[in-house]
């Protein structure tokens, strides 16, 4: 008999009712940023884009991959959002993606939901921007050193989730913070490497089809001048 | 080397997401993930629970309902999921886009 990935968001019944509602009132701050960013920023040639990485997320997290003891994991995808939209219009995407599997595919619980944006979205979209932006200061401006800093903040950003939701658990008087931090911070540090490994190939891709599609790219990349970049994203 | 236009770019891209979706899904590790695993481990998974208005979800657990063949199932809901998806990523997009002159793709204003 087959058994089917069954992803677990944190559920309803996890999270106290005060921690619950803290994190949707931050996860509709979040959003409500994230729109406004949009009606400033997306331009027209843009407005597919947002369609297509929700879609695009919503499909990998559906793709759960083995890890260590039994235990499987699957793509986030805060930081590859990050990078291609910014962090922003970053947490409306996964916004999008987590609402629809909490009402359509009753993944992830409803009082929960402010708590799921928050960790799986808006935290590591926010860690993304500010840590590429900051590695592409500081490191050559280069495809290789690009992608190098992507994969580790791919990897930070799922470690910072799991250890918001072992806060999250703890406050919320469901475990001790000294039992659940470590399990969490264990699985997920190899549940990351999947994530620097998905995000690194995906913005690999976009960077040799359309580079200029990535907001957070500083450098010129190579095979295509600014101005051929223009004339494609002018022509569509 | 030519960039590819938007348009096939945002065409491929979202058939790799309706065939990862579809024909992949049904083959994902069904081992229970990160937080599920602790949950498991340190004894608080049966605090989880559903909402109520979740009994209602369309398409609960990935499983599209009245299939028996649960891989086809899981590959109907994935591609039922990531159009929908993306339908409503689009049309959130078009309706709070940048409008008006002064931006590179005006154009198409």
């Amino acid at each position: 008999m087959i058994s089917l990935p069954v992803a677990l968001h944190i559920p309803d019944g996890f999270l106290s009712s005060g921690v619950a509602a803290v994190l949707w009132v931050v996860a509709i701050a979040a959003v409500a940023v994230g729109l406004r960013v949009a009606n400033r920023d997306l331009d027209e040639a843009r407005v597919p884009l947002l369609g297509v990485l929700a879609a695009f997320i919503f499909a990998v997290q559906m793709l759960n991959f083995p890890v260590a003891g039994g235990t499987s994991g699957h793509l986030l995808g805060a930081t590859l959002a990050a990078v291609l939209l910014g962090p922003w219009i970053a947490c409306l995407v996964m916004a999008v993606v987590l609402v629809t599997q909490a009402f359509g595919f009753a993944d992830g619980g409803v009082s929960a939901l402010g708590a799921n944006i928050v960790n799986m979205g808006v935290l590591g979209a926010l860690l993304a921007g500010y840590l590429v932006t900051a590695g592409e200061k500081a490191l050559p401006k280069s495809r290789s050193a690009f992608l190098g800093v992507v994969g580790v903040v791919s990897w930070l950003a799922v470690m910072v989730g799991a250890a918001a939701t072992s806060f999250q658990l703890a406050i919320s008087g469901t475990v001790p913070l000294d039992t659940v931090l470590p399990a969490m911070l264990g699985v997920h540090a190899l549940i990351g490497i999947g994530e620097a490994v998905i995000t690194v190939a995906a913005v690999g891709a976009v960077l040799t089809a359309r580079p200029d599609l990535i907001t957070l790219v500083r450098f010129e990349p190579s095979p295509v001048g600014p101005a051929a970049a223009a004339a494609a994203r002018g022509a569509s | 080397m030519s960039t590819m236009s938007t348009r096939i770019f945002v065409i491929l891209a979202l058939a790799v997401a309706v065939g990862l979706a579809t024909a992949v899904s049904p083959y994902a590790s069904a081992n229970p993930d990160g937080l599920e695993k602790v949950a498991q481990n340190k004894q608080f998974l049966e605090d989880g629970k559903l909402h109520s208005i979740q009994d209602d979800s369309p398409i609960p657990d990935y499983a599209f309902p009245g299939i028996d063949n649960e891989r086809v199932a899981t590959g109907l809901a994935g591609f039922v999921g990531v159009l929908f998806v993306f339908t409503i990523g689009y049309g959130i997009a078009y309706l709070v886009r940048r409008r008006g002159s002064g931006d590179r793709s005006g154009v198409h204003a």
